[in-house]
Protein backbone atom coordinates (compact mmCIF):
# COMPACT_ATOMS: atom_id res chain seq x y z
CA UNK A 1 0.00 0.00 0.00
CA UNK A 2 1.06 3.16 -0.66
CA UNK A 3 1.80 5.73 1.50
CA UNK A 4 0.44 9.18 0.44
CA UNK A 5 -2.26 10.10 -1.71
CA UNK A 6 -1.05 10.25 -5.76
CA UNK A 7 -3.68 11.35 -7.85
CA UNK A 8 -3.51 10.66 -11.50
CA UNK A 9 -2.72 13.86 -13.99
CA UNK A 10 -5.34 15.74 -14.62
CA UNK A 11 -3.17 16.79 -17.88
CA UNK A 12 -3.21 13.89 -20.17
CA UNK A 13 -6.56 12.50 -21.97
CA UNK A 14 -6.89 9.66 -20.12
CA UNK A 15 -6.13 11.41 -16.58
CA UNK A 16 -8.66 13.83 -17.57
CA UNK A 17 -10.92 10.52 -18.17
CA UNK A 18 -10.09 9.17 -14.48
CA UNK A 19 -10.98 12.65 -12.49
CA UNK A 20 -14.11 13.15 -14.94
CA UNK A 21 -15.41 9.94 -14.18
CA UNK A 22 -14.12 10.10 -10.26
CA UNK A 23 -15.88 13.35 -9.85
CA UNK A 24 -19.20 11.71 -11.64
CA UNK A 25 -19.11 8.47 -9.37
CA UNK A 26 -18.46 10.81 -6.25
CA UNK A 27 -21.83 13.24 -7.41
CA UNK A 28 -23.97 10.09 -7.75
CA UNK A 29 -22.77 8.58 -4.14
CA UNK A 30 -23.72 12.35 -3.07
CA UNK A 31 -27.31 10.81 -3.13
CA UNK A 32 -26.78 8.61 -0.01
CA UNK A 33 -26.62 12.00 1.67
CA UNK A 34 -29.87 13.29 0.12
CA UNK A 35 -31.12 14.26 -2.81
CA UNK A 36 -28.89 17.35 -4.10
CA UNK A 37 -28.43 19.49 -7.59
CA UNK A 38 -24.97 17.95 -7.86
CA UNK A 39 -26.63 14.05 -7.62
CA UNK A 40 -29.61 15.90 -10.08
CA UNK A 41 -27.02 17.15 -12.14
CA UNK A 42 -25.26 13.74 -12.96
CA UNK A 43 -28.18 12.08 -13.55
CA UNK A 44 -29.89 14.44 -15.78
CA UNK A 45 -26.37 13.97 -17.70
CA UNK A 46 -26.70 10.65 -18.01
CA UNK A 47 -30.38 10.25 -19.40
CA UNK A 48 -28.76 12.78 -22.25
CA UNK A 49 -25.63 10.79 -22.58
CA UNK A 50 -27.35 7.43 -22.71
CA UNK A 51 -30.15 8.53 -25.24
CA UNK A 52 -27.60 10.21 -27.27
CA UNK A 53 -25.41 6.52 -26.90
CA UNK A 54 -28.64 4.51 -27.83
CA UNK A 55 -29.45 6.75 -30.90
CA UNK A 56 -26.30 6.52 -32.36
CA UNK A 57 -25.71 3.12 -32.18
CA UNK A 58 -29.25 1.97 -33.56
CA UNK A 59 -28.47 4.49 -36.44
CA UNK A 60 -25.23 2.38 -36.87
CA UNK A 61 -26.28 -0.96 -36.32
CA UNK A 62 -29.63 -0.93 -38.06
CA UNK A 63 -30.60 2.36 -40.32
CA UNK A 64 -27.48 2.69 -42.18
CA UNK A 65 -26.83 -0.86 -43.12
CA UNK A 66 -30.57 -2.15 -42.96
CA UNK A 67 -32.37 1.37 -44.68
CA UNK A 68 -30.26 4.26 -45.89
CA UNK A 69 -27.79 2.26 -47.84
CA UNK A 70 -30.06 -0.08 -49.64
CA UNK A 71 -32.09 2.69 -50.39
CA UNK A 72 -29.25 4.73 -51.69
CA UNK A 73 -27.78 2.37 -53.94
CA UNK A 74 -31.45 1.54 -55.02
CA UNK A 75 -31.95 5.03 -55.73
CA UNK A 76 -28.71 5.57 -57.79
CA UNK A 77 -29.82 2.28 -59.74
CA UNK A 78 -33.18 4.20 -60.52
CA UNK A 79 -31.07 7.17 -62.21
CA UNK A 80 -28.80 4.87 -63.89
CA UNK A 81 -25.45 5.09 -62.10
CA UNK A 82 -25.11 1.77 -59.93
CA UNK A 83 -25.83 -2.02 -60.59
CA UNK A 84 -28.69 -2.98 -58.56
CA UNK A 85 -30.70 -5.33 -60.01
CA UNK A 86 -34.50 -4.87 -59.13
CA UNK A 87 -36.74 -2.19 -59.40
CA UNK A 88 -39.28 -4.36 -57.38
CA UNK A 89 -36.52 -5.42 -54.46
CA UNK A 90 -36.02 -1.28 -53.90
CA UNK A 91 -40.03 -1.09 -53.97
CA UNK A 92 -40.09 -3.74 -51.10
CA UNK A 93 -37.24 -2.58 -49.38
CA UNK A 94 -39.06 1.21 -49.36
CA UNK A 95 -42.25 -0.56 -47.21
CA UNK A 96 -40.29 -0.40 -43.82
CA UNK A 97 -38.79 2.96 -44.34
CA UNK A 98 -42.37 3.55 -45.35
CA UNK A 99 -43.44 2.61 -42.63
CA UNK A 100 -41.23 3.46 -40.39
CA UNK A 101 -41.70 7.26 -41.14
CA UNK A 102 -45.08 6.70 -40.79
CA UNK A 103 -44.20 6.76 -36.52
CA UNK A 104 -43.61 10.72 -37.04
CA UNK A 105 -47.41 10.86 -37.88
CA UNK A 106 -48.01 10.89 -34.02
CA UNK A 107 -47.12 14.40 -33.97
CA UNK A 108 -49.77 15.78 -36.25
CA UNK A 109 -52.89 15.12 -34.69
CA UNK A 110 -54.82 14.90 -37.45
CA UNK A 111 -52.70 11.60 -39.01
CA UNK A 112 -51.23 10.58 -35.62
CA UNK A 113 -53.52 7.02 -36.33
CA UNK A 114 -51.18 6.31 -39.26
CA UNK A 115 -48.36 5.57 -37.08
CA UNK A 116 -50.73 2.96 -35.31
CA UNK A 117 -50.08 1.18 -38.96
CA UNK A 118 -46.37 0.61 -38.19
CA UNK A 119 -46.95 -0.22 -34.76
CA UNK A 120 -49.35 -3.04 -35.24
CA UNK A 121 -47.10 -4.28 -37.30
CA UNK A 122 -44.26 -4.29 -34.87
CA UNK A 123 -46.60 -5.60 -31.98
CA UNK A 124 -48.20 -8.60 -34.19
CA UNK A 125 -45.04 -8.93 -34.96
CA UNK A 126 -43.63 -9.90 -31.45
CA UNK A 127 -47.00 -11.46 -30.70
CA UNK A 128 -46.73 -14.03 -33.44
CA UNK A 129 -42.88 -15.14 -32.63
CA UNK A 130 -43.83 -14.85 -28.82
CA UNK A 131 -45.81 -17.86 -28.92
CA UNK A 132 -43.49 -20.93 -30.28
CA UNK A 133 -40.51 -18.82 -28.98
CA UNK A 134 -42.25 -19.29 -25.15
CA UNK A 135 -43.79 -22.63 -25.26
CA UNK A 136 -40.60 -23.83 -25.99
CA UNK A 137 -38.58 -22.50 -23.38
CA UNK A 138 -40.74 -21.26 -20.64
CA UNK A 139 -43.28 -24.12 -20.85
CA UNK A 140 -41.79 -27.29 -22.88
CA UNK A 141 -37.66 -27.13 -21.55
CA UNK A 142 -38.78 -26.53 -18.14
CA UNK A 143 -41.14 -29.59 -17.80
CA UNK A 144 -38.30 -31.50 -19.87
CA UNK A 145 -35.55 -30.30 -17.06
CA UNK A 146 -38.53 -31.19 -14.29
CA UNK A 147 -38.61 -34.92 -15.33
CA UNK A 148 -35.27 -35.54 -16.50
CA UNK A 149 -33.52 -35.96 -12.80
CA UNK A 150 -35.67 -38.80 -12.36
CA UNK A 151 -34.03 -40.87 -15.82
CA UNK A 152 -30.94 -40.23 -14.01
CA UNK A 153 -30.90 -41.46 -10.46
CA UNK A 154 -27.86 -43.10 -9.21
CA UNK A 155 -28.07 -42.42 -5.52
CA UNK A 156 -30.54 -41.78 -2.55
CA UNK A 157 -29.93 -38.21 -2.87
CA UNK A 158 -30.57 -37.90 -6.66
CA UNK A 159 -33.63 -39.36 -5.76
CA UNK A 160 -34.73 -37.30 -2.78
CA UNK A 161 -33.17 -34.12 -5.12
CA UNK A 162 -35.70 -35.20 -8.32
CA UNK A 163 -38.05 -35.53 -5.63
CA UNK A 164 -37.55 -31.81 -4.58
CA UNK A 165 -37.55 -30.15 -7.29
CA UNK A 166 -40.73 -32.28 -8.72
CA UNK A 167 -42.99 -31.31 -5.55
CA UNK A 168 -41.20 -28.02 -5.91
CA UNK A 169 -42.48 -26.98 -9.61
CA UNK A 170 -46.72 -28.46 -8.50
CA UNK A 171 -46.62 -26.94 -5.28
CA UNK A 172 -45.61 -23.86 -7.15
CA UNK A 173 -47.84 -24.09 -10.19
CA UNK A 174 -50.80 -25.13 -7.67
CA UNK A 175 -50.09 -21.77 -5.34
CA UNK A 176 -50.73 -19.71 -8.83
CA UNK A 177 -54.03 -21.97 -9.28
CA UNK A 178 -56.47 -19.19 -7.93
CA UNK A 179 -59.72 -20.58 -9.27
CA UNK A 180 -60.02 -22.75 -6.27
CA UNK A 181 -59.98 -21.40 -3.07
CA UNK A 182 -57.07 -22.58 -1.01
CA UNK A 183 -57.68 -24.56 1.80
CA UNK A 184 -57.65 -28.30 3.01
CA UNK A 185 -55.94 -30.87 1.21
CA UNK A 186 -55.41 -28.01 -2.15
CA UNK A 187 -54.19 -25.64 0.79
CA UNK A 188 -51.54 -27.69 2.09
CA UNK A 189 -49.87 -27.86 -1.39
CA UNK A 190 -49.95 -24.51 -1.63
CA UNK A 191 -48.39 -23.64 1.43
CA UNK A 192 -45.55 -25.68 0.59
CA UNK A 193 -45.37 -24.12 -2.80
CA UNK A 194 -45.35 -20.40 -1.02
CA UNK A 195 -42.18 -22.00 0.86
CA UNK A 196 -40.00 -23.00 -2.29
CA UNK A 197 -41.51 -19.37 -3.43
CA UNK A 198 -39.65 -17.67 -0.29
CA UNK A 199 -36.21 -19.94 -1.10
CA UNK A 200 -36.50 -18.40 -3.96
CA UNK A 201 -37.11 -14.78 -3.40
CA UNK A 202 -34.81 -15.15 -0.67
CA UNK A 203 -31.95 -17.01 -3.01
CA UNK A 204 -32.89 -14.11 -5.97
CA UNK A 205 -32.73 -11.03 -3.08
CA UNK A 206 -28.89 -12.85 -1.88
CA UNK A 207 -27.62 -12.75 -5.80
CA UNK A 208 -29.18 -9.40 -6.13
CA UNK A 209 -27.21 -8.05 -2.98
CA UNK A 210 -23.60 -9.63 -3.95
CA UNK A 211 -24.17 -8.52 -7.35
CA UNK A 212 -24.57 -4.83 -6.38
CA UNK A 213 -21.84 -5.18 -3.70
CA UNK A 214 -19.36 -5.98 -6.55
CA UNK A 215 -20.42 -3.46 -8.37
CA UNK A 216 -19.32 -1.22 -5.60
CA UNK A 217 -15.84 -2.97 -4.75
CA UNK A 218 -15.36 -2.17 -8.34
CA UNK A 219 -16.38 1.76 -8.05
CA UNK A 220 -14.47 2.04 -4.21
CA UNK A 221 -11.44 0.29 -5.98
CA UNK A 222 -11.18 2.97 -9.29
CA UNK A 223 -11.41 5.82 -6.77
CA UNK A 224 -8.75 4.24 -4.11
CA UNK A 225 -6.73 2.94 -7.16
CA UNK A 226 -6.88 4.50 -10.13
CA UNK A 227 -7.57 7.72 -9.34
CA UNK A 228 -6.00 8.58 -5.67
CA UNK A 229 -3.62 5.66 -5.97
CA UNK A 230 -3.90 4.93 -2.60
CA UNK A 231 -3.73 0.63 -3.61
CA UNK A 232 -1.27 -0.80 -5.52
CA UNK B 1 -60.44 2.00 -41.34
CA UNK B 2 -58.40 4.17 -38.65
CA UNK B 3 -58.47 1.44 -36.19
CA UNK B 4 -59.67 -1.72 -38.19
CA UNK B 5 -57.00 -1.59 -40.77
CA UNK B 6 -53.97 -1.86 -37.60
CA UNK B 7 -55.74 -4.74 -35.99
CA UNK B 8 -55.79 -6.36 -39.64
CA UNK B 9 -51.55 -5.89 -40.23
CA UNK B 10 -51.31 -6.78 -36.48
CA UNK B 11 -53.62 -10.10 -36.86
CA UNK B 12 -51.89 -10.71 -40.43
CA UNK B 13 -48.71 -10.40 -39.22
CA UNK B 14 -49.03 -11.90 -36.16
CA UNK B 15 -50.29 -15.16 -38.02
CA UNK B 16 -47.75 -15.37 -40.72
CA UNK B 17 -44.89 -15.21 -37.66
CA UNK B 18 -46.96 -18.11 -36.03
CA UNK B 19 -47.53 -20.45 -39.10
CA UNK B 20 -44.16 -19.92 -40.37
CA UNK B 21 -42.79 -21.43 -36.97
CA UNK B 22 -44.89 -24.29 -37.82
CA UNK B 23 -44.45 -25.00 -41.72
CA UNK B 24 -40.14 -25.20 -41.92
CA UNK B 25 -39.25 -24.04 -45.46
CA UNK B 26 -36.69 -22.05 -47.28
CA UNK B 27 -39.80 -19.37 -47.85
CA UNK B 28 -40.83 -19.31 -43.99
CA UNK B 29 -37.52 -18.88 -42.99
CA UNK B 30 -36.91 -16.10 -45.74
CA UNK B 31 -40.17 -14.75 -44.69
CA UNK B 32 -38.81 -14.35 -41.28
CA UNK B 33 -35.74 -12.83 -41.52
CA UNK B 34 -36.90 -10.61 -44.03
CA UNK B 35 -39.87 -9.46 -41.86
CA UNK B 36 -37.47 -9.20 -38.71
CA UNK B 37 -35.45 -6.67 -40.56
CA UNK B 38 -38.44 -4.83 -41.24
CA UNK B 39 -39.18 -4.75 -36.92
CA UNK B 40 -35.64 -3.72 -36.82
CA UNK B 41 -35.97 -0.52 -39.43
CA UNK B 42 -39.59 0.11 -37.93
CA UNK B 43 -38.12 0.35 -34.21
CA UNK B 44 -35.14 2.61 -35.41
CA UNK B 45 -37.69 4.99 -36.61
CA UNK B 46 -39.72 4.17 -33.18
CA UNK B 47 -36.82 5.29 -31.50
CA UNK B 48 -36.31 8.34 -33.45
CA UNK B 49 -39.81 9.40 -33.17
CA UNK B 50 -39.30 8.79 -29.17
CA UNK B 51 -35.86 11.55 -28.63
CA UNK B 52 -37.60 13.69 -30.64
CA UNK B 53 -40.72 13.46 -28.02
CA UNK B 54 -37.71 13.40 -25.09
CA UNK B 55 -36.79 16.56 -26.79
CA UNK B 56 -39.95 18.36 -27.58
CA UNK B 57 -40.98 17.82 -23.58
CA UNK B 58 -37.38 19.02 -22.19
CA UNK B 59 -37.58 22.18 -24.56
CA UNK B 60 -40.99 22.89 -23.01
CA UNK B 61 -40.11 22.73 -19.79
CA UNK B 62 -37.14 24.91 -20.50
CA UNK B 63 -38.70 27.13 -22.42
CA UNK B 64 -41.18 27.81 -19.69
CA UNK B 65 -38.80 28.15 -17.53
CA UNK B 66 -39.75 25.73 -14.83
CA UNK B 67 -39.17 24.30 -11.72
CA UNK B 68 -35.50 22.16 -12.06
CA UNK B 69 -35.62 23.76 -15.71
CA UNK B 70 -31.56 23.81 -15.51
CA UNK B 71 -31.69 19.75 -14.95
CA UNK B 72 -33.69 19.79 -18.72
CA UNK B 73 -31.23 21.41 -20.32
CA UNK B 74 -28.43 19.45 -19.29
CA UNK B 75 -30.27 16.68 -20.23
CA UNK B 76 -31.35 18.22 -23.65
CA UNK B 77 -27.48 19.67 -23.97
CA UNK B 78 -25.66 16.15 -23.41
CA UNK B 79 -28.12 14.79 -25.52
CA UNK B 80 -27.34 16.72 -28.19
CA UNK B 81 -23.48 16.80 -27.77
CA UNK B 82 -23.44 13.15 -27.37
CA UNK B 83 -25.11 12.48 -30.54
CA UNK B 84 -23.14 14.96 -32.86
CA UNK B 85 -19.83 13.33 -31.15
CA UNK B 86 -21.18 10.27 -32.09
CA UNK B 87 -22.30 11.80 -36.29
CA UNK B 88 -19.58 13.73 -36.95
CA UNK B 89 -16.63 12.71 -34.53
CA UNK B 90 -16.96 9.23 -35.31
CA UNK B 91 -17.55 6.32 -33.51
CA UNK B 92 -14.61 4.48 -33.67
CA UNK B 93 -12.10 3.62 -30.57
CA UNK B 94 -10.21 6.62 -29.54
CA UNK B 95 -12.65 9.09 -30.76
CA UNK B 96 -14.33 11.49 -28.34
CA UNK B 97 -17.62 9.67 -28.79
CA UNK B 98 -16.10 6.68 -27.01
CA UNK B 99 -14.06 9.20 -25.01
CA UNK B 100 -17.24 9.81 -23.35
CA UNK B 101 -18.70 6.18 -23.21
CA UNK B 102 -15.93 5.53 -20.90
CA UNK B 103 -15.07 8.13 -18.43
CA UNK B 104 -18.86 9.15 -18.13
CA UNK B 105 -21.60 6.69 -19.23
CA UNK B 106 -20.14 3.59 -18.08
CA UNK B 107 -19.01 4.69 -14.70
CA UNK B 108 -22.19 6.94 -13.97
CA UNK B 109 -24.15 3.89 -14.56
CA UNK B 110 -22.01 1.57 -12.52
CA UNK B 111 -22.10 3.66 -9.85
CA UNK B 112 -26.11 3.92 -9.88
CA UNK B 113 -26.55 0.19 -10.15
CA UNK B 114 -24.42 0.22 -7.27
CA UNK B 115 -26.21 2.67 -5.48
CA UNK B 116 -28.61 0.02 -5.20
CA UNK B 117 -26.01 -2.08 -2.56
CA UNK B 118 -26.89 0.10 0.20
CA UNK B 119 -30.89 0.41 -0.49
CA UNK B 120 -31.09 -3.42 -0.64
CA UNK B 121 -29.09 -3.58 2.33
CA UNK B 122 -31.09 -0.82 4.90
CA UNK B 123 -34.40 -2.66 3.06
CA UNK B 124 -33.07 -6.29 4.27
CA UNK B 125 -32.35 -4.88 7.35
CA UNK B 126 -35.70 -3.34 8.09
CA UNK B 127 -37.68 -6.21 6.97
CA UNK B 128 -35.69 -9.27 7.12
CA UNK B 129 -37.09 -10.26 10.36
CA UNK B 130 -38.05 -14.26 11.44
CA UNK B 131 -41.57 -13.73 12.37
CA UNK B 132 -42.85 -16.76 10.82
CA UNK B 133 -42.12 -19.53 8.66
CA UNK B 134 -42.06 -18.24 5.47
CA UNK B 135 -40.07 -14.84 6.56
CA UNK B 136 -37.47 -17.50 8.26
CA UNK B 137 -37.20 -19.34 4.89
CA UNK B 138 -36.48 -16.12 2.66
CA UNK B 139 -34.22 -14.92 5.49
CA UNK B 140 -32.04 -18.24 5.78
CA UNK B 141 -31.79 -18.30 1.87
CA UNK B 142 -30.68 -15.19 1.21
CA UNK B 143 -27.73 -15.32 4.07
CA UNK B 144 -26.88 -18.55 2.71
CA UNK B 145 -26.60 -17.33 -0.62
CA UNK B 146 -24.92 -14.18 0.14
CA UNK B 147 -22.48 -16.16 2.18
CA UNK B 148 -22.13 -18.80 0.09
CA UNK B 149 -20.69 -16.57 -2.94
CA UNK B 150 -19.16 -14.28 -0.97
CA UNK B 151 -14.96 -15.58 -0.50
CA UNK B 152 -15.35 -16.09 3.29
CA UNK B 153 -18.08 -18.10 2.99
CA UNK B 154 -16.87 -19.56 -0.31
CA UNK B 155 -14.04 -21.32 2.09
CA UNK B 156 -16.52 -22.91 4.31
CA UNK B 157 -17.89 -25.77 2.77
CA UNK B 158 -20.66 -26.01 4.13
CA UNK B 159 -21.91 -22.45 3.37
CA UNK B 160 -20.65 -22.60 -0.06
CA UNK B 161 -22.56 -26.71 -0.68
CA UNK B 162 -26.20 -25.28 0.96
CA UNK B 163 -26.25 -22.27 -1.39
CA UNK B 164 -25.49 -24.25 -4.30
CA UNK B 165 -28.18 -26.75 -3.48
CA UNK B 166 -30.78 -24.04 -2.49
CA UNK B 167 -29.61 -22.44 -6.08
CA UNK B 168 -30.05 -25.99 -8.56
CA UNK B 169 -32.83 -27.66 -6.37
CA UNK B 170 -35.85 -25.58 -4.14
CA UNK B 171 -34.99 -22.31 -5.56
CA UNK B 172 -34.58 -23.02 -9.54
CA UNK B 173 -37.87 -25.79 -9.68
CA UNK B 174 -40.00 -22.36 -7.97
CA UNK B 175 -38.26 -20.21 -10.67
CA UNK B 176 -39.45 -22.63 -13.46
CA UNK B 177 -43.03 -23.04 -11.94
CA UNK B 178 -42.57 -18.50 -12.39
CA UNK B 179 -41.45 -19.31 -16.07
CA UNK B 180 -44.44 -21.62 -16.77
CA UNK B 181 -47.01 -19.25 -15.51
CA UNK B 182 -45.07 -16.20 -17.35
CA UNK B 183 -45.37 -18.16 -20.38
CA UNK B 184 -48.74 -19.44 -20.59
CA UNK B 185 -49.56 -15.72 -19.61
CA UNK B 186 -47.30 -14.41 -22.46
CA UNK B 187 -48.87 -16.56 -25.09
CA UNK B 188 -52.87 -15.79 -23.86
CA UNK B 189 -51.85 -12.03 -24.06
CA UNK B 190 -50.42 -12.43 -27.83
CA UNK B 191 -52.84 -14.62 -28.95
CA UNK B 192 -55.33 -11.51 -27.29
CA UNK B 193 -53.37 -9.24 -29.49
CA UNK B 194 -53.29 -11.41 -32.73
CA UNK B 195 -57.24 -11.82 -32.31
CA UNK B 196 -57.62 -7.98 -32.17
CA UNK B 197 -59.78 -9.02 -28.66
CA UNK B 198 -56.74 -6.72 -26.50
CA UNK B 199 -56.51 -3.24 -28.49
CA UNK B 200 -55.15 -0.95 -25.84
CA UNK B 201 -52.06 -0.36 -27.99
CA UNK B 202 -54.29 1.46 -30.56
CA UNK B 203 -54.51 4.20 -28.02
CA UNK B 204 -57.74 6.71 -27.60
CA UNK B 205 -59.29 7.86 -30.83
Amino acid sequence: MNSGLICVSLFTADGAGIWIASILTLAIYSFLYKDNPIYRFSESLLIGISVGFLLVTTFDTTLLPKAFEPVGKGLSVMFGIGGFGSIISFIWLLIPVALGLLMFARFVPKYAWMSRVALALYIGFGAGASIPANMQSYILRQIDATIRPFLHIDSFWSLINAIVILAGLISTLFYFFFSKEQKGAFGKITRLGTFYLMIFFGATFGYTVMARISLLIGRLTFLLKDWLGLIS
Amino acid sequence: MRRTFPILVCFSFGMTMLVQFFVPSKLSTDAYNEITNWVQIIYAFALIVGVVGLLKYHFSRVSRRERGWFYNLVTVASLIVMSLLGFIGGRGDGGSFMWVFNNMMAPMQATVFSLLAFFVASAAYRGFLARNLEAFLLLFSAVMIMFGIASVGNAIPPFSDIANWILINPSMTARRGIFIGVGLGTIAVSLRVILGVERTYLGKE
